[in-house]
């Protein structure tokens, strides 16, 4: 698989800031992948993703995506067509006043034909399942609503990349639920490359991919049961681990021999179960 | 003492026009000065409703509520005065922060009760060590800062009028986790130094879960579970009938007996559940 989106020892600065907010990240991410990048507040994973669609541009360092290096003003267009990005507040990113009218918004201003438009703004809001909803006013949604129809907005510019930046931070349990199986099947399903930013850790669960933010840095990188295994690192960073690992490495801590890896709930009842045989 | 009583309350948004819709209906609760409780339930439930009567911002559609004995709807005087004894810190408080410096932001509500200026400075100082707020802080614009202190500046806010009753709407939503863990902390310390009472609106089943003498479960406009959280938790397939989620170590536990281990029937925290398995092993190599 070749890499999608490539960042090559990427340093950034805020203007009038004196630290550096990225401090020489190296970063592949393959196409149709589903990554998840976790880090508490500040630990520049934002920056991370703010960078994947030219919003900033490196100080120092290279970042080349699908095929375009970022800093080339004169490509903006087509790095920004490619890589659609949904963040935190449903309700600043929402312009119309019409559901079906607000997802069209983007491929209208690509100047799609008018007769695709209507296709493509049907599937989208299908693909996250608010079809129904087409002629509702989005103010009136819920938030988990208002979300899909956000995301629905960004998938009719058919990007190759959704990069999502706390998308659920502002949900009940509920919603956060519809948004992170809606960008699950957008990856499994429809072959989009998914980066999603967040502070949940149940959220990197199912990913294939879980990268570990920390004072501009990459900490730890790999599947997300061998992240979340090194227990030690994540504590000493400040951020948890699933229950599933937390109690099976306290476990372990009291003589027994658990497997760190197992991650979800039956498969860690599982392994309990066995070792109590 | 502020002890609140709840009787037959029910509320109905627009009343008799096509939009009429019944947010709770028929909540009897008496909630005994000092305990802490957490109220949970769905979005809809009903819970932000129940809540918004605590301290007379709505007007009961039928039925009555007593804060210390008084009924707080009796007259426009009373509706005025459990302002000041039950305080409701909404969800991102943060978004209600208007004043020039954080200084001004926490006095102004100890200013508006008519305190001298002495006593509206060490309520702001007061709160501002709830809250782990920095004197050094005092002077800058609320708006300069991180959404943690940000939220935490809000909150000093309320607790500045030192409410018998402090009522937090989702506290800790939109925070990563040492942000939610530092919140908590802090609404803990008001509790403890100030005996007051503490309601927490959560979707977070595990804060709840630690931190809660008592829990009050919201669905479809009523109240339909009230207890410990070792009675509620005892009750997980309840829980999970109307569609709220458990603690994860209830979630867990809950696995381990499908798979035929004997556990206590109530797990809650980490801790019993690490607990009741490290028994099993125990009686196993016995």
């Amino acid at each position: 698989m070749s890499s999608i989106i490539s960042f090559e020892n990427v340093h950034f600065t805020y203007p009038d800031d004196e630290m550096e907010s990225l401090c020489g990240v190296d970063l592949q991410i393959e196409e149709g992948s589903f990554v998840t990048v976790l880090g508490h507040n500040g630990s520049g994973k934002s920056t991370l993703a703010k960078h994947m669609n030219a919003i900033l541009t490196p100080t120092e360092g290279k970042v080349i995506v699908n095929g375009v290096d970022t800093s080339d003003d004169d490509r903006l267009l087509d790095i920004r067509r490619n890589v659609g990005m949904v963040f935190q507040n449903p309700d600043n990113q929402i312009v119309a006043n019409v559901v079906e009218d607000d997802v069209a918004f983007a491929p209208e201003n690509l100047g799609v034909p008018m007769n695709e438009i209507r296709q493509r703004v049907d599937e989208a809001l299908k693909l996250v399942d608010m079809y129904e909803y087409r002629l509702h006013a989005p103010h009136l949604l819920s938030g988990g609503q208002k979300q899909r129809v956000a995301i629905a907005g960004v998938i009719a510019m058919k990007p190759k990349i959704i990069v999502l930046d706390e998308p659920t931070a502002m949900l009940d349990p509920r919603g956060r639920g519809e948004v992170i199986s809606t960008i699950t099947k957008l990856c499994r399903e429809n072959g989009m490359t998914v980066v999603l930013i967040t502070h949940h850790m149940d959220e990197c669960i199912g990913a294939d991919r879980l990268v570990v933010m920390s004072n501009g840095k990459i900490i730890a990188d790999g599947k997300p049961a061998e992240v979340f295994s090194q227990v030690e690192l994540m504590h000493s960073e400040g951020l948890d681990v699933p229950e599933t690992t937390r109690l099976m490495y306290e476990l372990n801590c009291e003589g027994m021999k658990l497997p760190l890896e197992a991650l979800d709930v039956a498969s860690c009842a599982d392994a309990i179960a066995e070792a109590l045989k | 003492m502020s002890e609140i009583r709840v009787e037959h309350l029910s509320h109905i948004y627009s009343q008799d026009t096509p939009f009429e819709k019944t947010a709770i209906e028929d909540i009897n609760v008496t909630i005994p000065h000092g305990q802490f409780v957490g109220l949970i339930g769905h979005t809809g439930s009903g819970k932000s409703t129940f809540i918004q009567h605590l301290n007379a911002l709505l007007t009961p559609t039928d039925g009555k509520i007593y804060v210390g004995g008084k009924d707080i709807n009796a007259d426009k005087k009373s509706r005025r005065d459990v302002k000041w004894e039950v305080s409701l810190v909404f969800q991102y408080p943060e978004y209600q922060l208007f004043e020039e410096t954080v200084y001004a932001d926490i006095a102004f509500g100890p200013k508006n009760m008519g305190l001298s200026e002495k006593e509206v400075d060490e309520r702001v100082r007061e709160a501002a060590s709830f809250t782990g707020v920095d004197e050094e802080l005092f002077q800058k614009s609320p708006l300069e800062l991180s959404g943690g202190q940000k939220r935490r500046i809000a909150i000093a806010g309320v607790m500045a009028m030192r409410p018998g009753v402090l009522v937090l709407d989702e506290p800790t939503a939109g925070l990563d986790p040492a942000g939610c863990s530092q919140i908590l902390d802090n609404i803990k310390k008001y509790r403890e130094l100030t005996g007051a009472t503490v309601i927490i609106v959560s979707h977070n089943m595990d804060d709840a879960a630690r931190l809660a003498e008592r829990i009050l479960v919201f669905d479809h406009s009523r109240l339909v579970m009230d207890g410990t959280p070792e009675e509620v938790f005892s009750k997980p397939e309840e829980l999970i009938e109307i569609g709220l989620s458990v603690p994860r170590p209830t979630a867990i536990a809950m696995e381990l007996r499908k798979r035929g281990l004997q556990l206590p029937d109530s797990i809650y925290t980490h801790e019993q559940l690490k607990e009741a398995v490290l028994k099993l092993r125990e009686a196993k190599n016995a």
